[in-house]
């Protein structure tokens, strides 16, 4: 009988049944969307964050200072790293999060010009570790830099030209530059808007060739993908206890990855650039945290939404009530139905909402961060279990006092 | 006597405060999902607003974006360095950088920068300083130069082409690039000691990218012979960023106000549609079908006023809120929003009064008073 009950009231009410689940499911579907994005979105910031460049350098250990003022670099800070370590990058705990890294090796050399600063790197090199290939330079570290002409490739000898010095020099891609009695062609001009401008950017074995120091780098540049520092983060591994040395060594902070790549690369130094590290962090904390406080209004708001629509739903069913409790219904039972019908609902919306809103955040990562935001299993309970939740509530009042009410009055339409 | 006319008025107010009183709580339900639409269109639409500000002032603290450079083996005049911070005013800081490479007692080499302190202090918040100079005559030094030339926090003297300055440390800077191997100093030590002029001004600006060009084609024209560049790195990955933050504001701005909307659409549906009893009523007393379009419609337009003023302050709440909590800035409220979010107000609601009301002119009263 209570089974039939609640049937014939979905069977014989379509039309008003579908209006509040297709209200339940709306807001099932932005809450699933909402809480979706609001928990990918600092991933996904993250990494579109890494077009600011490297957050992290390696550089010998040794301590001397560079002398550079502007573009040239008066005297090569002394101490070197091995060019061969380099791929050893990519074993490091953290190795998903390098999105991209960059050797640079300064050299100054004699031009028409005088004497400039060439940069030897990678443009977009294929490194290889363990059964692992990776392809990785200056184009995906420095991702802001413009060339006009063409990129060299890593094994020519085919030079850039900063813009401003490639104003001095006269040259244009295409013609050829003379350093240290050597003709090297010109393939681009490129302009970064930093020191760049105005030195000289070169394949990195040119640079070592011109430095008389085979297999030799001065600095790597590194681009990984970290998680806002705090108090945690900024203590020293070495005073932590074991399990919370792991959990540090763990955790995606800039401090953590600089000191993983410290450790596969023999006699280095590395540490964080604070000017991006620290800023994106701050950036992507607003970020995260603005998405998170928009996540909780959107619950708000559809929770309230979805409420009122249950309550005018109930309370439209007073009659309906009158009857039977005319008929002899006791309290219990005529909530039993009603509650039953609620949380019917509510499944049968919250179903449709998550799957929509699921569709919902894919399509939003893809069309705008080009990857699609992950959407956690375990949502689907916690939506469902908001969606029942929200309904309850929307209906508690209505049904109370549907219930109480006296069942003359109701049947007479004066309720 | 009162005419008709004003007869007729009175009472079509009447039956519209009647109905709301006699429903209270129907009416209430359907207000409060008109006001929480409303107050979650307009708190969205005024962070949408507001958001690309405060993160740009976000992108600010990643220090200089403008450049301008002498050429080199010049340096830049007073008047020069004056009409510069003239032309940035109000628009942003502009902080000039004087450089010499010095010896050490040791004949070690070392970039020593003169600055105003105080303004590079602003520009660069990223630096960490462990205490800045506070006299003349002391200096900030990188970690790293720090290290090889004051390890103990000594006073030391370089010298520059035979002159010597006398300098003691008041703290050291870390930024993990260039300016751990230099000392920083003071602009009038720097001067009275080197006799140099600056050669770089960093300048941070304000504003939209549109204003940013607009600055450095200003700087451009009024001085043509010097290098004024943008800082790439910065420009590229704030549009970058901001465009895509913004764009997941809007989408979800969408989302949310077309839930609250819709949700609006189905609440209002069901209520005109519970009192098709009263509307036979009425029409079976003689009501044109006009007359009871006009009646739902007033209703529905007092309904979307009063939601669309209630939902309007409280949306200003919750995206004062937000700022407060995420940018420790509040958001300015945006009035000129107050008409859009009552004509959409307007549309829902008198929208949602549409489908019952079709349906109910197709029904003979006594069908409906049957209970039909």
């Amino acid at each position: 009988m209570f089974v039939r009950l609640v049937y014939e009231s979905f069977r014989r009410q379509p039309r008003r049944k579908l209006l509040v689940a297709v209200a339940v499911a709306l807001g099932a579907a932005v809450s699933t969307a909402m809480i979706a994005i609001a928990m990918d979105i600092g991933d996904k910031v993250s990494r579109e964050l890494r077009t600011l460049g490297a957050n992290l350098v390696v550089t010998p250990e040794e301590d001397s200072l560079d002398v550079q003022i502007g573009s040239v670099n008066l005297k090569p800070a002394g101490g070197y790293l091995n060019e061969a370590d380099l791929p050893k990058i990519k074993g490091i705990f953290w190795r998903n999060n390098i999105t991209a890294l960059a050797p640079l090796l300064p050299v100054n050399v004699k031009t028409d010009a005088g004497e400039v600063t060439l940069l030897g790197t990678y443009f977009s090199k294929s490194l290889r570790f363990g059964n692992q290939e990776f392809t990785t330079g200056a184009r995906q570290t420095f991702p802001w830099w413009k060339v006009q002409g063409s990129w060299p490739s890593d094994d020519s000898g085919n030079i850039l030209v900063g813009r401003r010095l490639a104003a001095r020099l006269a040259v244009v891609p295409g013609s050829q530059l003379e350093m240290n009695g050597e003709v090297h062609p010109v393939s681009g001009i490129v302009e970064t808007g930093g020191d760049e401008d105005g030195q000289i950017v070169a394949p990195l074995f040119l640079a070592q060739k011109l430095a008389g120091k085979p297999g030799a780098v001065g600095k790597i540049f590194v681009s990984a993908v970290t998680k806002p520092e705090d108090a945690f983060a900024r203590r020293s591994p070495d005073s932590l206890s074991a399990a919370d040395r792991d959990r540090w060594y763990c955790s995606p902070y800039p401090q953590s990855i600089a000191y993983q790549l410290q450790e596969v690369i023999p006699h280095s130094h590395a540490e964080q650039i604070r000017r991006i590290a620290q800023n994106e962090g701050t950036v992507l904390s607003r970020i995260k945290g603005l998405m998170l406080l928009i996540t909780l209004a959107a619950l708000f708001t559809s929770g309230l939404a979805v409420a009122a629509a249950m309550a005018t739903a109930m309370f439209e069913r007073r009659e309906e009530v009158g009857l039977m409790k005319a008929l002899g219904a006791g309290h219990f039972p005529l909530s039993a139905i009603f509650v039953t019908e609620s949380v019917l609902l509510a499944c049968i919306g919250g179903l449709a909402g998550f799957a929509f809103g699921s569709v919902l955040a894919q399509r939003l990562g893809r069309t705008i961060f080009g990857s699609g935001m992950a959407v956690q299993p375990v949502l689907l309970p916690v939506v469902i279990g908001l969606a029942i939740a929200v309904t309850f509530a929307g209906s508690a009042t209505a049904i109370r006092r549907a219930v109480k009410s006296d069942p003359v009055r109701a049947l007479r339409g004066e309720a | 006597m009162r005419s008709r006319k004003a007869q007729g008025r009175t009472m079509f107010f009447r039956m519209l405060a009647r109905a709301a009183m006699l429903r209270k709580r129907s009416a209430l339900a359907a207000l409060l999902a008109t006001v929480v639409a409303a107050a979650a269109a307009t708190a969205m639409l005024n962070l949408f607003w507001d958001v690309q500000g405060k993160l740009q002032r976000e992108f600010r603290n990643f220090g200089a974006n403008i450049v301008v450079e002498a050429p080199e083996g010049t340096t830049l005049s007073d008047d020069a360095v004056r009409s510069i911070q003239a032309a940035v005013n109000g628009q942003g800081l502009a902080v000039p950088f004087a450089y010499a490479v010095a010896r050490t007692g040791e004949d070690q080499a070392v970039v020593v920068a003169g600055t105003d302190l105080e303004a590079a202090r602003k520009l660069n918040p990223w630096w960490a300083v462990s205490s800045w100079p506070q006299t003349s005559e002391e200096a900030l030094l990188g970690v790293r130069a720090a290290r090889l030339i004051s390890p103990e926090q000594k006073p030391f003297s370089l010298h520059y082409q035979g002159r010597k300055i006398q300098l003691s440390p008041a703290g050291t800077v870390h930024t993990g690039a260039g300016e751990d191997s230099r000392i920083y100093v003071s602009m009038k030590d720097f001067r009275a000691w080197t006799g140099l002029q600056p050669s770089v001004m960093e300048i941070a600006g304000n504003g939209s990218p549109q204003e940013l060009n607009s600055l450095m084609q200003r700087l451009h024209e009024s001085f043509p012979d010097l290098d004024v560049r943008a800082v790439r790195q910065v420009a590229e990955g704030e549009a970058n960023v901001l465009g895509k933050t913004r764009s997941t504001l809007l989408a979800s701005s969408t989302f949310i106000v077309c839930t609250a909307a819709l949700c609006v659409l189905a609440t209002l549906t069901g209520w005109v549609f519970d009192r098709r009893r009263d509307f036979a009523i009425m029409k079976a007393l003689g009501a044109s079908d006009r007359l009871i379009a006009l009646f739902v419609a007033g209703e529905a337009a007092v309904l979307a006023s009063a939601g669309a003023v209630l939902g309007f302050s409280g949306g200003i709440g919750i995206a004062a809120w937000i700022g407060r909590a995420n940018f420790h800035a509040p958001v300015a409220p945006r009035f000129e929003l107050f008409p859009a979010i009552l004509a959409g107000c307007l549309v829902v609601t008198l929208s949602s009064t549409v489908l019952p009301l079709r349906l109910l002119r197709r029904i003979q009263p006594a069908m409906i008073l049957r209970g039909e």
